[in-house]
C-alpha cells in the first residue's frame, strides 16, 4: 500500500484547519455580534457548502480558476498562482468547503457568552481585541475545539470538490478518498479496504477525543 | 459634580415608556435610584456607562463631557472612568479572583491597589479560586473589588444585593459603605428595598415609568407624614384581619413578621402589598437580651 495519499490527506487537512481557524474567528465574531442587515446573506453563503453538492462548488472553482478564463488567467499570469490541479487549489477549495464546520460552532460559542461579561470588560477599559483574546476565546474553548476537529475531519472526508478541482495526481492532489475510489475502479479491493480502515480509525478517534474532552470525561479521569 | 440628563424610548413589557431623567450628583454622595422593575433603572446605568445609546441627553462628569448628543460627543465605555457592578456579577469564568482583579489594571498602574482591595474587602482566602467555586456574596465582593481597581470617578451598582440573603446583604452593604467612604467615591446604587435605601444613601431618586417622581433624603421621602418616631422600620403589609372594632395588620419587616393594630379609618388607605413604615415613640420599649 502506498502511504502517500494518506499523508497528503492529513497535510491538506492540517493546513486547511489552521487557515480556517484564522479566517473563521473574525467571521464568527462578526456574525455573532453584528446587527447589520446583510447578516442573513452572509450566513447563508457560509452555510451553502452544507447543502450544495461538492461537485457544484468544485465545478465553479474549476471554471473560475482555469487559466483559459479571465480570472484564472490573471492569477496565472500576474501572480503565478495556479489553483487547478495543484495542492494550493485543494487547500483553497477545502477552506470554502469546510467553512461552515468551523464558523458555526465558534459563532454559537460567541453567542452563548453572557453579554454582561463582555460589557464588564469594556467598562474596565479593555478594547474589543483584548476582550476577544483574553475573555471571549478562553471562555469558548470547547466550541473552538469542536470547530477545529469538525473542520479537520470534514476535510479528510471530502471527495467531490477535490476530484473536480484537483484531479488525481499522485503526490500532488491524490488524497486518500480519491485513492480509494481509484483502487476500487481498478478492482484492488484489498488496498481500498486498507485506506478505508485507516481513515475510519483515525476519524473515529478524532471525534471520540472531542466528545471526551468536551464532555469533561478526561478531566474527571485525570483528577 | 456629575450632571446627567438622558432621554430614551424604552420598550418594556407594559409597552413603550419614555425615559426622561435629570440628576445632579455631588462628589462623594451615595445616591440611590429606587423604583419598580421595568421602570428604566438599569437603562440609566447602561447609558451612563456608554453600553446603551441615549436618544438625547448629556452626561458631564467632573467637567469632562462623556455624552452630548447635540454636539455629537459620545465617549466609548472604555474612555469613561466608571466602576460597574453587574446584577449577575459578570466575573470572568476563565480567571481566578486575583486574575480578575489584575485584568482590571490599567497599563502602568501600580499593583498596590490590588493588595489594598484584597485587604479591605477581605478576599485573601479566595484569591486563587475560580468564580465557579464562590458563593453569591463572595462573587459580589470580587465584582465590587474589580470595579474599584481603576479608581473610578463614579461607582455604579445595579441591584448588587438582590440575589443575596439578608445576612449576606447587610454585610455587603457595609463593604460598599466602607469603600465608598475610604475612596471618597461618588456612588450610584440601584435598589428596590426601602430599608437598604434608607441605610445606604444620602439621596434617593424615586423613578416611575421612566420619570423621577421624587428626589431627596430617604427618610424625608419615605415618611410622607412627619413622624417623630424613635423606632422606625419599613416593611410590607402581608395580611389585614378584622377583629371586633379594630384591624390587625401583619407587616413583613426584613424577615420578621410584626403584628400591629390599625383603626378602620387608617385601613381604608391601606391594602396588602403596600409599603409602610412602622414607627413607635420610646414610651415603654421592652429590651431583652438575646443570645
Amino acid at each position: 500500500m502506498d502511504w502517500q495519499p494518506l499523508l497528503l490527506t492529513f497535510k491538506l487537512a492540517l493546513i486547511t484547519t489552521l487557515l480556517l481557524l484564522l479566517i473563521s474567528i473574525p467571521i464568527a465574531y462578526w456574525l455573532a455580534y453584528t446587527k447589520s442587515k446583510i447578516k442573513p446573506i452572509l450566513e447563508t453563503l457560509v452555510s451553502m457548502p452544507l447543502v450544495l453538492p461538492p461537485t457544484v462548488l468544485g465545478f465553479y472553482l474549476l471554471v473560475a480558476f482555469s487559466p483559459s478564463n479571465t480570472f484564472g488567467g490573471w492569477l496565472n499570469d500576474y501572480l503565478g498562482i495556479r489553483l487547478i490541479f495543484s495542492f494550493k487549489g485543494l487547500v483553497f477549495a477545502s477552506i470554502l468547503y469546510s467553512l461552515p464546520f468551523m464558523v458555526h460552532p465558534i459563532q454559537a460559542g460567541f453567542s452563548k457568552v453572557s453579554s454582561s461579561i463582555i460589557e464588564a470588560s469594556y467598562v474596565l477599559g479593555k478594547s474589543k481585541t483584548t476582550t476577544l483574546f483574553k475573555i471571549l476565546l478562553p471562555n469558548i474553548k470547547p466550541s473552538v475545539l469542536t470547530g477545529i476537529i469538525l473542520a479537520f475531519a470534514h476535510t479528510i472526508g471530502e471527495f467531490g470538490v477535490v476530484l473536480m478541482i484537483g484531479g488525481n495526481m499522485p503526490g500532488k492532489t491524490k488524497v486518500a478518498s480519491i485513492a480509494i475510489y481509484d483502487e476500487v475502479e481498478a478492482l484492488n479491493y484489498d488496498v481500498a479496504n486498507w485506506y478505508s480502515l485507516v481513515l475510519f480509525g483515525i476519524t473515529f478517534s478524532i471525534l471520540l477525543i472531542v466528545y471526551l474532552v468536551n464532555g469533561g470525561y478526561l478531566k474527571r479521569f485525570w483528577r | 459634580m456629575i450632571h446627567i440628563a438622558l432621554q430614551k424610548k424604552l420598550t418594556a413589557v407594559q409597552g413603550d415608556i419614555l425615559l426622561d431623567i435629570n440628576i445632579d450628583i455631588d462628589q462623594g454622595d451615595l445616591i440611590t435610584i429606587y423604583g419598580d422593575s421595568g421602570a428604566g433603572k438599569t437603562s440609566i446605568l447602561k447609558m451612563m456607562a456608554g453600553l446603551l445609546q441615549a436618544d438625547k441627553g448629556c452626561i458631564i462628569c467632573n467637567r469632562n463631557t462623556w455624552l452630548d448628543t447635540e454636539k455629537g460627543i459620545c465617549l466609548k465605555p472604555q474612555q469613561r472612568k466608571i466602576g460597574f457592578v453587574f446584577q449577575d456579577y459578570a466575573l470572568f469564568p476563565n480567571m481566578t479572583v486575583k486574575e480578575n482583579l489584575f485584568y482590571a489594571l490599567e497599563k502602568r498602574q501600580s499593583k498596590k491597589i490590588i493588595d489594598e482591595l484584597i485587604d479591605i474587602i477581605e478576599l485573601g482566602d479566595l484569591q486563587d479560586r475560580k468564580p465557579q467555586k464562590l458563593s453569591g456574596g463572595q462573587k459580589q465582593r470580587v465584582a465590587l473589588a474589580r470595579a474599584l481597581v481603576r479608581k473610578p470617578e463614579i461607582l455604579m451598582l445595579d441591584e448588587p444585593l438582590s440575589a443575596l440573603d439578608n445576612k449576606m446583604r447587610a454585610k455587603l452593604q457595609d463593604y460598599i459603605l466602607k469603600v465608598h467612604k475610604q475612596y471618597n467615591l461618588t456612588t450610584l446604587l440601584i435598589s428596590h428595598e426601602i430599608s437598604e435605601v434608607i441605610k445606604m444613601s444620602d439621596i434617593v431618586c424615586i423613578i416611575e415609568n421612566g420619570k423621577i417622581v421624587k428626589q431627596g433624603s430617604p427618610i424625608g421621602i419615605f415618611t410622607t407624614k412627619q413622624v417623630s418616631g424613635k423606632f422606625q422600620f419599613s416593611g410590607e403589609i402581608v395580611h389585614i384581619e378584622k377583629e371586633d372594632v379594630i384591624y390587625i395588620v401583619t407587616i413583613l419587616i426584613g424577615t420578621n413578621f410584626v403584628k400591629t393594630i390599625a383603626e378602620a379609618t387608617e385601613i381604608q388607605t391601606m391594602s396588602i402589598g403596600d409599603k409602610v413604615i412602622v414607627a413607635s415613640k420610646a414610651f415603654n420599649p421592652l429590651i431583652q437580651k438575646v443570645n
